[in-house]
């Protein structure tokens, strides 16, 4: 018998055993449902984490390094770390001169501060001291006006870059550039408005800021900071190098003696990109076994449905057989029903998780749910739907047609 | 030409440490165009015989040989094209499928032997003129009497055109009139060139054969031709 023949005509005898009994078998599909929607689900909130670690990482800069006092993601005893000496400006300067494969080097220093213009304050804003070559080092463009010039970095003049949670909460309709806002009681006149940026791994605003010019910056909160050296590399191939480079030029200013290690971190974007890799295996597979296990509970449903549904129907068992029907037949004829309330459970499933998944994206974090994750979806259920049927199916195909026959 | 060479069947069936003996060596030769009625008490072993006729079951010992084919050691899947092929069952209590349409149930048959759809529904609804149910075709099992409910199954015996008729108490569960009209359209069929095995305890249904086998304890107790 035509295999294709007898598929089609097993999906229409599961029709209507289904049809036969709508409220077992949605009850039955129930498991698989919830566990298509918690696989998909995971899978879309998945993606969306990872979209908002790969935008937000953009502002690192892959072919940027950050030369600071400490590295990022360190792991040794606090002994190791507490009598590092800061960064300074002469070594900053020692570093722009000799680094060959740097293209933009500047030092960067921050604080948080209240910015007032007019009658309006925004609190808790990050002042950021730097040079005119700050600008080069971050992957951000200016989006209005300009940035300052190395005249006014050196010379420290009172002006500044805004990012453009400041321009908003100031300057609803007016153009901002030419303005003067106040850092504590300092005046600084507004240069250029920088592009929006979006946030941090979704924890704080990236344009939450003003930038001014690391000399002014000097004057009015002080020298005693740690600086973090931005340096951008030529090429981005060649990061590795410029790394080595830096490191050796810092070990000569810093006067580390031979054999002892760094004693400060170059960092770089990887660094993020190995820990947030490390957290999200370990959040893939602890999602991966809460979920395979919600589609196991589901799966045994089905196949205990399935055994029900072959005892009951015995005597059509029987029936078939008598006239005709063969053992491989009737295996087929279960298999392609517990296949179809399988599917029907993924369908319905994938049929929550898509409008949840948009709600996500709408309201949590940017997301979609990509094309595989409905092909997964499909495709496990159609497994899990030969699994839980497998067994009830062999137990009907198996049946002797005498007995089978005279079953009540 | 013989359709049906039954050599020397036993049936044994092991109840723990007893042996039951069904059928103590029968011998049997129908031919074709035959209508022949089995006959005998419950436990005779005329079910056991009438299973291993219909290759529903296969027998401990001896020879079956239907239409010319050895049937007696084949396996599940053999015999079920087997009865696919060459055997219409007729049963006492019509088992169709109840969820089906008569087309549906008539087409059963010619689904498992792989006929093309629109043939098999041809196939079914010239079946079921036959029986004379042109207008319950697209009823199911519950919506029909039992006289149309046995004649659906008639037609579902006769659409893949078997060898053979195999009536298990055809009219068991139908009332005197209307079991009339069963054995008339046997009459017929056999009239049109079919084998019809029935089996079946009642004399005045035994009497419409043209030859009456007896059975008792599992062997064959007479065996008159009468006409």
């Amino acid at each position: 018998m035509n295999f294709f023949l007898e598929i089609k005509e097993n999906i229409l005898i599961s029709y209507k055993a289904i049809i036969a009994h709508k409220m077992r078998s949605f009850l039955a599909t129930l498991g698989i449902v919830i566990g298509i929607t918690a696989v998909t689900l995971m899978q879309t909130a998945i993606e969306g984490i990872n979209r908002a670690f790969e935008s937000s990482i953009a502002a690192v800069g892959a072919d940027v390094l950050y030369v600071q006092k400490f590295e990022w993601f360190g792991n040794e005893d606090f002994e190791v770390y507490r009598n590092r000496k800061d960064i300074t400006m002469q070594q900053y300067e020692y570093l722009k001169n000799n680094s060959m494969t740097a293209d933009a080097v500047c030092p960067t220093v921050g604080t948080s501060q209240t910015v007032k213009y007019g009658s309006l304050d925004l609190e808790s804003v990050f002042i950021i001291g730097s040079t005119d070559e700050y600008q080069r080092t971050l992957s951000v463009n200016v989006d209005d006006g300009r940035f300052f010039t190395a005249k006014e970095s050196e010379g420290a003049y009172p002006v500044c870059m805004i990012g453009m949670d400041v321009k908003n909460a100031f300057f609803q309709n007016v153009d901002p550039v030419g303005k003067d806002i106040k850092i504590g009681s300092y005046s600084f006149r507004i240069l250029g408005v920088l592009e929006k940026q979006g946030s941090m791994l979704g924890l704080f605003s990236l344009d939450n800021r003003v930038i001014i010019p690391i000399e002014r910056f000097f004057k009015i909160f002080g020298t005693k900071r740690s600086l973090s050296i931005n340096v951008k590399a030529m090429d981005v191939k060649n990061l590795d190098e410029t790394k080595e480079e830096i490191s050796s030029i810092m070990r000569k200013v810093r006067k580390v003696p031979l054999g002892k290690r760094n004693d400060f971190g170059v960092n770089q974007q990887s660094a993020f990109r190995d820990t947030y890799d490390q957290l999200t295996s370990l959040i893939k597979i602890i999602g991966l076994l809460i979920t395979s296990l919600s589609l196991v509970v589901g799966s045994v449903g089905i196949a205990n449905i399935m055994f029900v549904s072959v005892k009951e129907r015995t005597k059509e068992i029987g029936i078939r057989k008598a006239i005709g029907a063969k053992r491989r037949t009737i295996l087929m004829q279960f298999l392609v029903e517990s296949t179809v309330i399988c599917l029907l459970g993924g369908i319905i499933g994938l049929s929550i998780s898509f409008p949840i998944s948009l709600l996500i994206n709408a309201f949590v974090l940017p997301t979609a749910m990509p094309l595989w994750v409905v092909v997964l979806g499909i495709f496990i259920s159609l497994m899990f739907g030969v699994l839980s049927g497998f067994f009830p199916a062999y137990n009907a195909a198996k049946m002797d047609p005498v007995e089978s026959l005279r079953y009540e | 030409m013989k359709l049906i060479q039954i050599k020397n069947i036993t049936k044994v069936y092991e109840m723990g440490e007893e042996k039951l003996y069904a059928l103590r060596g029968v011998n049997l030769d129908i031919e074709k165009n035959e209508y022949i009625a089995i006959m005998g008490p419950s436990g005779s072993g005329k079910s056991t015989l009438m299973n291993i006729i219909g290759c529903l079951d296969t027998p401990t010992s001896g020879d079956y040989i239907l239409n010319g084919k050895d049937v007696h050691d084949m396996d599940d899947d053999e015999l079920a094209v087997i009865r696919n092929k060459e055997i219409g069952f007729v049963f006492q209590t019509f088992n169709l499928l109840p969820r089906s349409d008569s087309l549906h149930n008539v087409e059963l048959p010619l689904i498992y032997s792989g006929v093309s759809r629109a043939e098999r529904i041809q196939r079914a609804e010239e079946a079921l003129i036959n029986v004379g149910l042109r207008d319950r075709m697209k009823h199911k099992p519950n919506e029909l009497s039992g006289g149309q409910r046995q004649r659906v199954s008639v037609a579902r015996a006769l659409v893949n055109h078997p060898s053979l008729i195999l009536a298990d108490e055809p009219t068991g569960n139908l009332d005197t009139k209307t079991g009339e009209e069963i054995m008339a359209l046997f009459k017929e069929l056999n009239n049109n060139g079919n084998t019809i095995i029935i089996v079946t305890h009642e004399e005045d249904i035994a009497m419409h054969a043209n030859r009456i086998v007896k059975i008792r304890d599992g062997e064959i107790e007479s065996d008159i031709t009468s006409k």
